[in-house]
């Protein structure tokens, strides 16, 4: 089969690989129909997440057809079309049976820290992920969910990650009628946080990025107000005077590990690997937030210190909340809402590549370049 | 375009000090009323209580779709790396890539050596990503696919289809830095290296 493979940092190729095997009696194989390049996927490709290996395949959002299931199989059957949650996850251990999905410790041999992910490194597993025509699911009863008739592939395709972590991340916030409420970052996750804020009943949703079209789309998609922190010499000092002084209820971290807006720190993390991830955006927002405010962080970071103003979040008595998303936990809900018009994922897709092409689609994903907001891979077996 | 992108700010005290420094409430800049009528779905999960993620454990193993009470046992578990914090290798695990050669030696160490709470774990399997990464390139070109640049990192991207140079970079501000901060750490460290082994063999011969 064809595949994505990584072939050392800001390299990859597409390559003739083994088809996957059912290798436990509860696996399913998936022939992939159409996949995405998710914002976790640049740290990988920069090289960031240690014990990402040569040849592996990344790819954690992804919908297709059941191909083949293992002996034990019960709720899927061949042919059936699936969503896949990007979190591997049994069901049963004890963190499954209390629904951090997420955090499942039956999956990962690697990493205690962190559960199961398709394509995201040997310290999420070693699994090989959907950014190919066929990917191994293992516990098939568990995680995928057949596509309801009415339901958008682009937006199930979004769903399996980027559109459930927006909408949890505003969960995290823990939003009371009226609050301001601000998202940092404007990329997919961040879009889908600011329109699930409303949904929570916020007052005000200010959105900070510094991607022109990308503040275009929160204040069309999302309803958002938007600041341009490049445009600011303290983008800190302006979310302060917006909010009479106060800071921000909630904040929402939707940028992650390559936070830009300190060159020093950007290079240290995303160049140097000098810590899990340059902080600026987590520390803007522990700084903007309000005293006795939340901070919700879905960014991702890797498993290395990071500079952390740790200090002022202790002093100004803040809640922290964060995880990466237990994505299933969100489908029942979140299916209304989109069906209902009130969350509108597939809006932020602006390019769709061929898995061939794929090279091209992390470097114009990567360097935002032609206004890219998400960008969608389409598999030539599908 | 030049639109405010926010409304203006007004002080929401009555003797219009900032809010921050007196007890009154906040008032909203919309009522609810007005916010329902302008945004789709305003308010739909008001009650936080009544939302997916609410409480954080919620006990319900048999929701889940497993029907065991631990999953079966993949086969292939012997000798494969595990995280020290973990009691055994997980019943299911990834089979992609396994470790070989001195790139799987050093993570393996990284592994046996270190749980996940020491540097040095994270240190060594960084180490061992460059090991495997520069060996996979060196190997490559024995191959019928040698390792190509060009293609491989997409840079052709930066022409669009007709040939002119896509539009708009995040990363303006340092992407000509880049090479320069990616090559720089190796060329330092080459050089380092022919030092070190330089001083070395000085020693040992006086
Ligand atoms: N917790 C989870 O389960 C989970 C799931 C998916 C994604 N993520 C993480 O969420 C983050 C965002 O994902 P995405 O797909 O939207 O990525 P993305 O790269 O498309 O978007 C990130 C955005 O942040 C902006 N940005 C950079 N520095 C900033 C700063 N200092 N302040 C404000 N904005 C800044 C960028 O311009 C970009 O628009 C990533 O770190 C990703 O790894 C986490
Ligand atoms: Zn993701
Ligand atoms: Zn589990």
């Amino acid at each position: 089969m064809r595949a994505m493979t990584y072939r050392g940092p800001y390299k990859l190729r597409v390559e003739e690989k083994d088809r996957p095997r059912i290798e436990h009696p509860n696996d399913a194989i998936v022939r992939v129909q159409l996949a995405a390049i998710c914002g976790s996927d640049l740290h990988l490709y920069h090289g960031m997440m240690p014990d990402t290996r040569i040849g592996h395949t990344f790819g954690h959002e992804f919908i297709g057809v059941v191909d083949e299931i293992g002996s034990s199989v019960q709720h899927l059957q061949v042919g059936d079309r699936v969503m896949v949650p990007f979190n591997i996850f049994c069901g049963s251990c004890w963190f499954c049976a209390r629904g951090l999905f997420s955090n499942c410790h039956n999956v990962n041999a690697n990493a205690t820290a962190v559960g199961g992910i398709y394509g995201y490194s040997h310290t999420t597993g070693g699994y090989d992920g959907g950014q190919a025509e066929y990917v191994r699911v293992p516990f098939a009863d568990v995680g995928p969910v057949k596509i309801p008739e009415w339901m958008h592939d682009e937006d199930a395709v979004l769903l399996t990650d980027a559109a459930a972590t927006g909408y949890f991340g505003a969960q995290l916030g823990e939003i009371a009628e009226g609050d301001t409420v601000v998202v940092l970052g404007a990329g997919p996750v961040g879009l889908v946080a600011a329109q699930s804020a409303w949904l929570m009943g916020a007052g005000r949703v200010i959105v900070v990025d510094h991607l022109a079209e990308r503040l275009e789309k929160a204040r069309t998609m999302a309803h958002a107000e938007t600041l341009d922190y490049d445009e600011y010499e303290d983008i800190v000092v302006e979310l302060k005077q917006q909010t009479d002084h106060l800071g921000a209820d909630v904040v929402i971290e939707a940028v992650g590990a390559e936070a830009d807006g300190s060159c020093l720190q950007h290079i240290a993390a995303a160049k140097l690997k000098l810590q899990g991830g340059s902080p600026v955006a987590l520390n803007w927002a522990i700084d903007a937030v309000r005293k006795g405010g939340t901070v919700a962080v879905v960014g991702a970071y890797g498993p290395i210190q990071s500079a952390v103003k740790f200090g002022d979040a202790v002093n100004k008595g803040l809640t922290l909340r964060m995880n990466q998303t237990p994505v299933k936990r969100q489908w029942p809900r979140m299916f209304e809402h989109i069906r209902n018009g009130h969350l509108t994922p597939r809006e932020m897709v602006t390019h769709r590549f061929p898995l061939e092409e794929i090279g091209e689609a992390y470097h114009v994903f990567s360097a935002k370049l032609d206004g890219c907001i998400k960008p969608l891979i389409l598999p030539s077996a599908s | 375009m030049s639109q405010p992108t926010t409304r203006d700010r007004d002080t929401s005290s009555a003797d219009g000090l900032p809010i921050a420094y007196v007890p009154d409430r906040p008032r909203m800049r919309e009522t609810p009323e007005q916010l329902r009528a302008r945004i789709p779905g305003w308010g739909a999960d008001l009650d936080p209580a009544d939302r997916p993620s609410h409480p954080k454990l919620q006990y319900s193993p048999d929701s889940t779709g497993a029907h065991w009470r631990f999953p079966e046992r993949q086969a292939g578990a012997e000798g494969r790396e595990r995280s020290i914090e973990h009691a055994f290798v997980t019943p299911v695990f990834g089979t992609a890539q396994p470790l070989h050669g001195v790139s799987g030696m050093i993570r393996r160490l990284a592994y046996r050596r270190y749980s996940e709470a020491r540097f040095g774990h994270w240190l060594l399997l960084i180490f061992g990503d460059r090991v495997d990464a520069w060996g996979s390139h060196l190997r490559s070109f024995a191959t019928l696919h040698p390792d190509n640049p060009i293609t491989q990192t997409g840079i052709r991207s930066e022409l669009s289809a007709s040939g002119t140079m896509r539009r708009g970079r995040s990363d303006r501000r340092h992407h000509l830095l880049d090479p320069v901060i990616v090559a720089g750490p190796w060329v330092i460290a080459a050089g380092g290296l022919v030092l070190g082994v330089r001083r070395f063999r000085r020693r040992a011969a006086g």
